[in-house]
């Protein structure tokens, strides 16, 4: 339906070009054009002055220009980040002029993205970083977000593991939320994503070719961000994707061909550790256990994985049709077996003009399949650290699919209860995979007044929609299916076979206007937005029938099924937003801008928020005593304050009490029935979003024209409304916990960003960038009623035992506080078994004994990236660093200690080495919150370092050609003990180390060919 | 043209703002819930109602056996009523110890159990929650109510029933929180949910509602054993009563605290006596066999004519880790081969003190070939011994301490429950043995209206059942004195969730005067301060409820 409405409406807009084509005589002019370095410069435009005539440069940097009058012509180039070229010729016969082009002074005349519109950047008096194609991360890419990872002083990007399109945290200057979303808004071509998840994928950006992204811009503050209103929080990330250039197609084609590898396992005992530990302190018992394998479970996990990417794009004008498409297909294997990833991109883009100039139309659309499989990557993880390295892979019989388990004969199933299950098994007794398909498309029409050209139109209709589905079978022999259900005849049943789909559908109407004047006389530039914007967001969830391995279906999903086929959660944003630029002399800026959000996932009554910033900007360099420095070349300063919203993790009706119906296995008997309950659910009808106020100081400068430049920010965010789970007055509602608004918190920081040419000569550059942040955050209030006793509330769930917390959120702490025992240590160094520090001296320990201490959140982190060229070589790396965060090492504490390896249950499991080292036995009650299991978690990790080569033309005249080489995850310095230091955080949790899928180190060599 | 653009944008903006304003009304419904309106329309959808407010007994949220939790902050699986009730019952006494070392369950044993602790966190909000439950279906439930929905005849009647019952759920769970806790918050249907901030109430004021609500119910009630099964009658009405009047001098007393004696209220044996011999009256019986009271099929091998009330659970049905599924996997680890427990696995946590399997005669084997009583005179004592050892000399290891085969999912006949992971076995709350119990105690402390002679026979038929029908485990009359009343609840009653108020009615829970292993965390046992007679407020509801006051001591 879409795809035929495209065509349909390409062909209209190729008939209206045709019509309105030219024809014209004679002469052609044609040339070359280079940059300051004498190397071509493709892309750039080229027109004669007082025509529409223009045509693009190509790979080489050449153009040509047909049918020009003959005469005195002015020829224009143009290119962003470069000077206006103008050269005056005399046209008759075939003329060749060639251009060399100046860059701007750091493109201070650049056009930044911003939302709701453009700007230049010498005019910006937000906190905001845009990263352009020419800056990405070299190097190979095959996610959006590796694209600026580690580029922006503030911005935070880590993959949350290794498997492939696992989920990224981004968080910008540490996120302003505890319990609800720290995700930052990320709008592409002018629609905001939804944050919620699609079923069958679980990066979102994951569903965009990084090829096809033209540009990022990081709103951080909220001077910027606030008109995006209460979305905004967490910041805003921009990103808009590539256009048509003008001229003759130019065609892109790139191949990579990768291996990824695991860096590093996690400590285990080897099978000789482990016989000599067990038979030095188990009894005859324990011992009998042994086998004679010698198994590295880790091994038998992981693989090194071969992945390619392959990307084509076309690029060019028909006509007067500026068009661009590509398409690209990812396959990326997991290093953990049987995970991949296969991805099938295409994207078109369209933006043609009409009216000389007056009616601007982009039209866009990104569709995308990703096909994937996954692992039960949890369970394989922690079980291959756990099984016994002494027992085989298989077990030579065909019971539980021939997987060597361990067996309790007195038990129904033959499985021993809660021990370990052979994670090879699980691996391959488990078929889960999906089949995601999403589209964003979007057309947008800015219409410049005929008879008052400073005024703007602007309207954008968007659909973002996605469909994602999948199934999971796990066959009647797998161990992980027993002790089975019962069936509807009561018979117990093993094996499952579900199926999963989500439908997830995000509409957008924006229309807005847009005033721009220039006041020459009293020097004054304004500019003015005003805006309405309608968003309507859905996801369905479908319910299907579960089967057992023999085909009967699961009771449970019958009677599922039956209440109802789908769920349907949908909530609508209506908003109208306006914003003021003022600019006296390009010295003295100031910006206003507001916008009012109502959104249904609030009462009525309650729904309207309104966001308002104002910032101030003075060009210090324009001074008269800074004109004509030649040291310090750029000097701006920026004051910046604003308020922004976060409604994320406020689900879409939960003002509503309403009640929900229990499942089959939760029902009550009366009589000889079953009945379902009906509970109704927690009230907290006064529920809003949080809301954020940030100032912000900045100076922006350069030197030396520019061969030295950067930001320095200074920040304070409040965050008031925490979303927070309250306790409520026992008795007063229908649930004891509920999410609520409640406490405040703080964060303050600096951020600088510096960007150095250490070398800028024809046949060397080099560019050095660095940014680092440093943050510090504080809750400042968490009391449910005024007066009330302020709580401490525990989180941090770990594993080892039931219902135990390794941090604490306090009034005064930082969020991600570690609360733990105080270890003591005997004069040998090690640890003492179930030793800690009674530090209020009462003789007993217990909570009251708890300290917190150190924070799962980097104090400080820096960005590193370095870009060298010699001739046609290219080297580089771009490196990252967080200090001051700490890793609570649940490995260590749940598996690293005598109880796990000569198990009670009367089984050997395998675990940390960690054991011989301290000893410990986790007999006591208080073990695993001890201390000693806290590790300082900084660490400096190479992310990627590349080295290419470009052999330039390889065909006569054209054909660009450039190889790479890369690696990713090159190396990473720390004194963590885990596998990995760099811990995601989930949910409000963040810092514990339990079973994490590895990221990879991969080498990859690339190939790209434009002609 | 300047008047053109100001029409447009006046135009656009009173569209954008009646746009704006439709969508301050709107209200969104999701299409898999319902608003109370529905659920109390039709007679079908209001016992799904009830089914909740019963079921949150058995249950732990929406999701079995685990998903959708009605408690936060809290492990699911320890947020089930009678596992918390259990824990606080029999934990600090000499009927069980636990390996496990879970947050705030060793404290249990160490007597040292704080204001924070989640577990008696998990059973304030459990008890209060269903109160909260019951007070919205009294008010969803008004005769008013009923009218406007159209709910008439035999509907309307049953729905009476209904309303009854509910009362008297909220009724036990005061008395749970009078035991336990003494001075919890108090709220009833006569404030809707959530329009207050709920006061405090003393344990004198709680008793008296107690005893004036189960009063006020009796006549509302359908007739003992009349109902379904699974629903509460004037029997289990009686039956709390007598036990509420059996233990009114603690609780209209003054609690020893600190080294303060406390006081006793003034006595209500004579009352104990009237309700225990109602419902003994009643038609109850006893099952001829004790192996079989606390099997998969408690609901028809004739446990169902012994049980007053029971919790219902259903392996199937109804799933969650706590109640009788904890009881029938909690005890088993060591040797004991799960397949006789009906279950895929034990989870090696709780086993009992000598303290207890000395009450018993000493039994001719101590192997797997007599299953469950080691063909011991007396049946009760169901224990395990293969693997075990009688001293305990570490808490956490499971094989210290002796094992208990009294719950187990398989029926009478030996055949597995119907689900390997979670048990059919129902768990009573009040059973007849209880009722000759309290007959007997309250006629030797000086209750009127009953007498020794037939204590007697109440305690011999206890007795006689016991030794599996055979007359030699009798008393005499002589023999029947106020200490052996309280071995015979332990060899009756054990690990039902008695103990602790047995122990402190007879002032020996927090004493130096009765020790067993691990009393008070040390191994040869000590006494403890008096305030741990009662629980602590947690301080989780003290933070959300400036009514509230904590108990002395804490």
């Amino acid at each position: 339906m879409k795809k035929t409405y495209l065509i349909k409406y390409v062909f209209l807009l190729f008939f209206a070009l045709s019509a309105a084509t030219a024809f014209a005589q004679t002469s052609t002019i044609s040339g070359k054009v280079v940059d300051e370095a004498n190397q071509p410069l493709p892309g750039a435009t080229v027109s004669v002055k007082g025509t529409q005539k223009s045509t693009g440069t190509d790979a080489n940097g050449n153009f040509r220009l047909t049918g020009v009058s003959n005469g005195t012509v002015t020829i224009q180039i143009t290119f962003v980040g470069y000077q206006l070229n103008e050269k005056t010729v005399t046209v008759s016969g075939n003329v060749t002029v060639n251009f060399g082009m100046v860059p701007n002074s750091k493109d201070l005349n650049e056009v930044v993205v911003i939302g709701y519109g453009t700007q230049k950047k010498k005019d910006l008096t937000g906190s905001i970083t845009n990263v352009t194609e020419k800056d990405f991360n070299q190097g190979v890419v095959t996610s959006p977000e590796q694209l600026i990872q580690g580029k922006v002083a503030g911005l935070n990007i880590s993959t949350n593991s290794g498997a492939p399109g696992a989920p990224i945290t981004m968080t910008i200057r540490g996120g302003a939320s505890v319990n609800g979303s720290n995700a930052p808004l990320i709008v592409i071509d002018g629609t905001p994503l939804s944050n919620d998840g699609i079923s069958g994928v679980e990066n979102p950006l994951d569903m965009i070719n990084p090829n096809d992204i033209a540009s990022f811009t990081i709103l951080k503050d909220a001077s910027a961000a606030a008109i995006y209103g209460n979305r905004a929080s967490n910041g805003v990330i921009i990103i808009t994707t590539k256009k048509g250039q003008a001229g003759a197609p130019k065609i892109n084609f790139s191949t990579q061909v990768s291996l990824a590898t695991l860096p590093k396992q996690a400590p285990v005992l080897s099978p000789s550790q482990f016989r000599d530990y067990v038979n030095a302190n188990g009894d005859s018992t324990d011992r009998a256990l042994l086998g004679n394998a010698n198994t590295n479970w880790q091994d038998e996990i992981y693989q090194r994985a071969y992945s390619t990417n392959d990307n084509l794009s076309i690029s060019g004008t028909a006509g007067h049709l500026p068009y661009r498409v590509s398409v690209g297909y990812d396959n990326q294997n997991g290093v953990l077996k049987t995970t991949y990833l296969q991805r099938y991109t295409t994207g078109i883009n369209l933006s043609p003009s009409f009216f000389t100039d007056h009616l601007k139309i982009n039209l866009s659309f990104l569709g995308t399949q990703v096909k994937q499989r996954f692992a039960n990557e949890g369970g394989v993880i922690s079980d291959a650290v756990d099984f016994n390295p002494t027992l085989p892979v298989y077990s030579g019989n065909s019971a539980f699919g021939g997987y060597t388990e361990l067996l309790d004969p007195s038990a129904a199933d033959g499985l021993k209860a809660l021990a370990p299950l052979n994670p090879v098994g699980m691996l391959y007794e488990n078929d889960n995979r999906s089949t995601v398909y999403r589209a964003i498309s979007s057309l947008n029409m800015d219409y410049k007044f005929h008879f008052f050209p400073d005024l703007h139109a602007y309207v954008n209709f968007s659909y973002d929609g996605s469909n994602g589905q999948g199934f999971d079978i796990i066959p009647g022999t797998a161990a992980s299916s027993y002790p089975g259900t019962p069936d509807a005849a009561g018979v117990t049943q093993t094996g499952s076979s579900s199926k999963y789909k989500t439908v997830v559908g995000n509409s957008l109407f924006e229309g807005n206007f847009n005033y721009n004047h220039d006041f020459t006389a009293i020097k004054s530039t304004v500019t003015a937005l005003i805006g309405y914007s309608s968003q309507v967001f859905s996801t369905t969830a479908y319910n299907y029938l579960s089967y057992f391995s023999n085909g009967e279906p699961y009771p449970a999903s019958v009677v599922a099924l039956a209440q109802y086929p789908y769920s349907t959660n949908q909530y609508d944003l209506t908003s109208v937003y306006g914003r003021l630029n003022y600019a006296y002399d390009d010295k003295y800026l100031l910006q206003a801008s507001l916008r009012s959000d109502v959104s249904t996932k609030f009462a009525p009554g309650i729904r309207t928020g309104n966001f308002p910033s104002v910032a101030a900007g003075w060009v210090i360099s324009r001074e008269d005593f800074l004109k004509g420095n030649t040291v310090l070349t750029n000097l701006k300063l920026r004051l910046e304050y604003g308020v922004t919203g976060n409604q994320d993790g406020i689900q879409d009706y939960d003002y509503l009490s309403d009640y929900s119906l229990s499942n089959s296995a939760a029902k009550y008997q009366f009589g000889n029935s079953f009945y379902q309950g009906y509970r109704p659910g927690g009230l907290y009808p006064g529920r809003t979003w949080e809301q954020t106020a940030t100032a912000n100081a900045g100076l922006d400068f350069g030197f030396l024209n520019d061969k030295i430049s950067g930001t320095l920010d200074v920040y304070s965010r409040k965050t008031s409304n925490l979303l927070f789970p309250i306790p409520q007055a026992a008795g007063a509602n229908f649930t004891n916990v509920i999410t609520g608004n409640v406490g405040n918190m703080q964060d303050r920081g600096v951020e600088l960003n510096l960007t150095g040419k250490a070398i800028d000569s024809k046949d060397i550059t080099w560019t050095i960038g660095l940014n680092g942040t440093l943050n510090r955050n504080k809750i400042t209030n968490l009391a449910a009623i005024p007066g009330a006793n302020e709580s401490i509330i525990p989180t941090g769930g770990i594993s080892g035992g039931t219902g135990n917390n390794a941090q604490v959120l306090e009034v005064g702490l930082a969020k991600g506080t570690f609360y733990l025992y105080q270890q003591v240590y005997g004069t040998n160094g090690k640890p003492l078994d179930g030793v800690f520090v009674d530090q209020n001296g009462d003789g007993q320990i217990n909570n009251q004994d708890l300290v917190a201490e150190h924070n799962s959140e980097p104090q400080e982190y820096f960005g590193l990236n370095s870009e060298f060229r010699y001739k046609q070589w290219n080297i580089g790396f771009s490196a990252r660093a967080e200090l001051g965060n700490y890793v609570y090492n649940n490995v260590a504490s749940a598996t690293g200690i005598e109880r796990n390896i000569i198990n009670p249950l009367g089984i050997l499991n395998n675990g940390s080495t960690d054991v011989l080292t301290s000893g410990l036995t986790g007999n006591g009650s208080l073990d695993l919150l001890s201390d000693y299991y806290l590790q300082n978690a900084s660490f400096f990790r190479m992310d990627d370092a590349h080295l290419g080569y470009n052999f330039g033309k390889v065909f006569k005249h054209t054909g660009d050609l450039k190889i790479s080489g890369d690696v990713q995850n090159v190396f990473i310095i720390t004194d963590y003990k885990g596998v990995d230091p760099e811990i995601p955080t989930n949910g409000a949790v963040g810092g514990i180390d339990n079973n994490f899928y590895p990221r990879p180190r991969t080498f990859v060599v690339g190939l790209n060919l434009s002609l | 043209m300047k008047r053109n653009l100001i029409t447009t944008l006046l135009i656009s903006g009173l569209l954008v703002g009646s746009l704006t304003s439709c969508k301050k009304k709107l209200i969104l419904t999701p299409n898999y819930e319902v608003t109370s309106e529905q659920v109390y329309s039709s007679p079908a959808t209001i016992k799904e109602a009830l089914a909740k407010v019963y079921g949150s007994f058995a249950l732990t949220g929406n999701e079995g056996p685990a998903g959708s939790p009605d408690i936060d902050g809290i492990d699911e699986g320890t947020s089930d009523f009678f596992r918390l009730f259990w824990y606080a019952e029999e934990l600090p006494t000499d009927e069980a110890v636990i390996a496990w070392g879970d947050p705030g369950v060793p404290d249990f044993h160490n007597m040292n159990w704080s204001s924070s602790n989640v577990n008696l966190l998990g059973l304030y909000d459990r008890s209060l929650y269903q109160i909260t439950l019951v007070n919205e279906f009294l008010i969803q439930t008004t005769d008013a109510e009923l009218a406007k929905n159209g709910i008439t005849g035999n509907d309307l009647t049953n729905v009476h029933y209904y309303r009854a019952e509910a009362r008297f759920l909220r009724a036990y769970q005061y008395w749970v929180l009078m035991d336990l806790f003494a001075t919890p918050p108090f709220v009833t249907d006569a404030t809707p949910v959530g329009s207050i901030t709920p006061p405090q109430t003393t344990r004198l004021a709680l008793f008296n509602y107690v005893e004036s609500e189960l009063k006020a119910i009796d006549p509302l009630l359908v007739a003992p054993q009349k109902n379904e099964y699974g629903r509460a009658d004037e029997a289990a009405d009686w039956a709390l009563l007598a036990r509420l009047y059996l233990n009114a001098q603690v609780y209209t007393g003054t609690p020893a605290s600190g080294s303060g004696a406390g006081t006793l209220g003034a006595s209500r044996f004579t009352d104990a006596i009237t309700y225990a011999t109602k419902v003994i009256n009643a038609g109850y019986s006893l099952n001829s066999s004790y192996d079989n009271l606390f099997l998969a099929d408690n609901n028809t091998n004739g446990a169902q004519n012994e049980n007053i009330f029971v919790i219902d659970y259903d392996g199937n049905n109804t799933q969650g880790y706590g109640g009788t599924t904890f009881m029938t996997h909690a005890a088993v680890g060591g040797s004991m081969p799960s397949s006789s427990y009906g279950i895929s696995g034990g989870w090696a946590g709780i086993r009992t003190t000598s303290s207890i399997t000395s009450l018993f005669p000493t039994p001719p084997t101590q192997n797997t070939t007599n299953f469950p009583d080691n063909n011991n005179v007396d049946t009760r004592a169901e224990f395990w011994y293969d693997g075990q050892s009688t001293t305990i000399s570490s808490i956490t290891s499971f094989t210290d301490g002796i094992a208990v085969n009294k719950w187990r999912d398989v029926t009478s006949t030996g055949a597995q429950g119907t689900n390997p992971s979670f048990s059919d076995v129902d768990e009573p709350l009040f059973r007849l043995p209880e009722m000759y119990l309290i007959y007997a105690e309250s006629v030797i402390r000086g209750g009127t209206g009953g007498d020794l002679g037939t204590a007697l026979t109440y305690i011999n038929k206890l007795r006689d059942r016991a030794y599996n029908g055979s007359t030699t485990g009798e008393i005499t009359q002589t023999q029947l004195t106020q200490s052996f009343i309280l071995d015979e609840r332990a060899r009756e009653l054990y690990w039902e969730g008695f103990r602790r108020t047995d122990l402190i009615r007879y002032g020996e829970f927090t004493s130096a005067s009765y020790l067993w292993p691990f009393k008070g965390g040390a191994k040869n046992g000590t006494g403890v301060d008096n305030h741990y007679n009662i629980y602590p407020i947690p301080d989780q509801d003290r933070a959300a409820n400036p009514n509230l006051k904590q108990n002395p001591g804490y």
